[in-house]
């Protein structure tokens, strides 16, 4: 298990330098020169020779792309070109909205798709499931954009069950009032493929011999399916929540940026339109590791559960 | 030597049916499938039609008033008059009439803004079109097939780059093994611990160029690590087997060996994985497009329809904002229940 960790780990290094190179090249190089961006409209110049010292980016390649990975190792990637604000403090202060959206969408949505797919995968053949499987299909089919647009309208701004966008202070008033919308959208909008996911991973357990020996015992069906069936196929649905959990953190862009919740999704959104290189930059490294880093734990998790699975 | 093998063939069993025989043979029992299949060969026709100018060419003339509703709801309560419009040519020959009375001003302002917007002006405006107009009183049916070419087109595209990548390099990896599979394996672990639509993102941010050819290289070149790793996966099993050794024997190059004896047997992997990914990079083209990373402002695409429906909703106006689903929903779940039953006729052992 220790050398599994260790040497895992050290399997990073090569992966984190090849996105730091893939990032580094992708603003530094294709990206061209910063300085012409930030010196606005009527660039003199002076101004952007000024500019240019302050970034670093007359210096050689490699001069700065140390300069990158220190920021990197530091975490201190200066200020946003947009806003002035530290990109470190954007991090801090955007990760709490996002977390109080998405931690509830995640159980819930999980939850949910879960009872979903053991019913289905349980009826498996049958006329519901057919039906229930091609409703997944169409609801997949309709982008996520017309769900986010049509519940705002009808909910929020028709019927008013909901603030149409906004966010508070208190984490209770946040929770309860402004995050229901976009919690119950992201649920919605996730249930659909979530579902077909876990037919499939419940299928396979249910062909499984531990099952044909549990009915044989003469365990009830509920007790068979809800028991024995559910503890195994929640393993890979497990792990397959925790490595989908960084890319939401910046994948729920749309929803936080319909419902104006300041979180780190709908920073990147901002920085991408005011092209904020150190914002993306930042967000796309530590999103990376982050993922790496969850892989890791899910591979390990998965051990720790299921003692027959072979870490190689 | 040839008829020989074949006749003794023959008189030994009856010649079975080949893979794609058979996959064909089960698609045609699947109902939903051909249904499906029916739907995109009719998506692809209007692509196509679309493409080369034979309709909606004329897509960005603003026919109709602004917000003009759908024929079937009748026009505007404002004018009340013209009735529900079949012909929205016939009816727009007398927009200026309200309830039997003639507005007296009319042939003045008419003047007023013939002269202003010189010739076009004079071209009578309908109250109502098929399925609504827009702002400008475009119509909105055009732009939905306008937008269908569009998005198609980049998914399309794409795909069909994004699977040519993953296949190249997986049969590169997958055949050769050692340092080549090193790289390219190192290589997909870059490009999977970024999540897609953050890379797809920050490539945009970096490009700051719109247009139809940015998004189908930023989708095409980001999407390949799918079909990288079950192609890898497939040429490793395959590498070793019988007749790729027999093909060694009879002194075939390893580019041959790759390209022209493996993949026949792997390319229904590539099939079922390019029939996904144009479903995921439509998918992917709508959301850059919404958010004004996609296609410029002269292309219509669906992405930018559900971004103009975005405000028209707050007035009430739906059309633009159905139209453009309906027609997405439509290709999209169609695609998506071709693949399923493509994968499931090429792939028994998912059954």
């Amino acid at each position: 298990m220790l050398a599994y960790f260790v040497r895992r780990s050290w399997q990073f290094v090569p992966t984190l330098l090849g996105v730091v190179l893939l990032i580094f090249a992708l603003f530094n190089w294709v990206g061209g020169d910063p300085a012409y961006l930030l010196a606005g409209k009527m660039p003199n110049p002076e101004q952007i020779e000024n500019i240019r010292r302050q970034l670093g980016v007359d210096q050689p390649y490699y001069v700065q792309l140390w300069i990158f990975i220190t920021q990197i190792a530091t975490g201190d990637f200066g200020a946003s070109w947009a806003t002035n604000e530290k990109v470190s403090d954007i991090f801090t202060t955007r990760l709490g909205p996002s977390l109080t959206v998405l931690v509830p969408m995640l159980v819930i949505s999980t939850l949910m798709a879960m009872a979903a797919a053991i019913l289905v995968a349980y009826l498996r053949g049958s006329l519901t499931d057919r039906a229930i499987m091609i409703g997944c299909t169409v609801g997949q089919s309709i982008s996520i954009l017309v769900y986010i647009l049509v519940f705002q309208y009808v909910f929020a701004y028709q019927l008013g069950f909901f603030p149409v966008q906004g966010w508070g202070n208190g984490f209770a008033e946040n929770l309860l009032r402004y995050a229901a919308l976009p919690i119950i959208v992201g649920v919605i909008v996730s249930l659909a493929p979530d579902t077909r996911l876990y037919r499939s991973f419940f299928l396979e357990e249910i062909n499984q011999d531990y099952v044909r020996t549990a009915r044989a015992k003469g365990l009830s069906e509920n007790r068979v399916m809800w028991v024995h069936v559910l503890r195994n196929a929640a393993i890979p649905i497990v792990t397959n929540v925790m490595i989908q959990l960084p890319g939401l953190l910046a994948g729920a862009f749309l929803i936080e940026r319909f419902f104006s919740i300041p979180g780190i999704g709908r920073e990147v959104i901002l920085a991408v339109e005011r092209s904020d290189f150190p914002v993306i930059k930042a967000v796309t490294i530590y999103v990376a590791i982050a993922t790496m880093v969850l892989n890791l734990l899910a591979d390990l998790l998965y051990k720790a559960v299921d003692p027959r699975v072979q870490l190689k | 030597m040839n008829t020989g093998v074949a006749a003794l063939s023959g008189v030994y069993r009856p010649a079975s049916a080949g893979l794609w025989a058979l996959a064909w043979r089960q698609l045609c029992r699947d109902r939903v499938a051909l249904v499906s299949l029916a739907i995109l060969l009719f998506y692809l026709v209007l692509m196509a039609a679309s493409g080369v100018g034979l309709i909606a060419a004329d897509w960005p003339r603003e026919v109709g008033v602004s917000y003009a509703p759908p024929g079937f709801m009748g026009p505007e309560a404002a004018a009340p008059s013209v009735g529900p419009a079949l012909e929205p040519d016939a009816v727009a020959a007398s927009p200026s009439e309200d309830m039997g009375i003639v507005d007296p001003l009319a042939e003045a302002l008419a003047e007023i803004r013939k002269e202003l917007a010189g010739v076009s002006a004079t071209e009578a405006r309908a109250p109502t079109l098929s399925f609504g107009a827009d702002k400008w009183g475009r119509d909105v049916l055009k732009k939905a097939i306008k937008g269908t070419e569009t998005s198609m087109l980049v998914g399309l595209v794409a795909a069909a780059l994004a699977v040519f990548l993953g296949t190249v390099f997986g049969a590169q990896a997958g055949y050769y093994g050692g340092r080549a599979d090193d790289f390219f394996n190192w290589l997909y672990s870059v490009f999977t611990s970024i999540p897609y639509l953050l890379l797809v993102l920050a490539i945009a941010a970096v490009l700051d160029q719109k247009g139809i050819l940015t998004v189908i290289l930023i989708l095409g070149l980001t999407g390949w690590t799918g079909t990288f790793r079950l192609v890898r996966a497939e040429y490793l099993k395959h590498k070793v087997r019988e007749y790729v050794l027999a093909a060694d024997a009879i002194g075939a190059s390893n580019r041959r060996r790759m390209f022209v004896h493996i993949f026949p047997n792997v390319s229904h992997v590539v099939l079922v994985q390019l029939s996904l990914h144009v479903v995921l990079f439509i998918k992917s083209e709508v959301i850059l497009s919404f958010l004004g990373f996609g296609v410029g402002v002269d292309t219509v695409s669906w992405g930018s329809m559900l971004n103009e429906a975005q405000s028209e909703l707050l007035l009430g106006k739906w059309w633009q904002l159905t139209a453009a689903t309906i027609a997405m929903a439509v290709l999209v779940t169609a695609f998506s229940l071709f693949a399923d039953a493509l994968r499931d006729a090429l792939d028994p052992r998912l059954k």
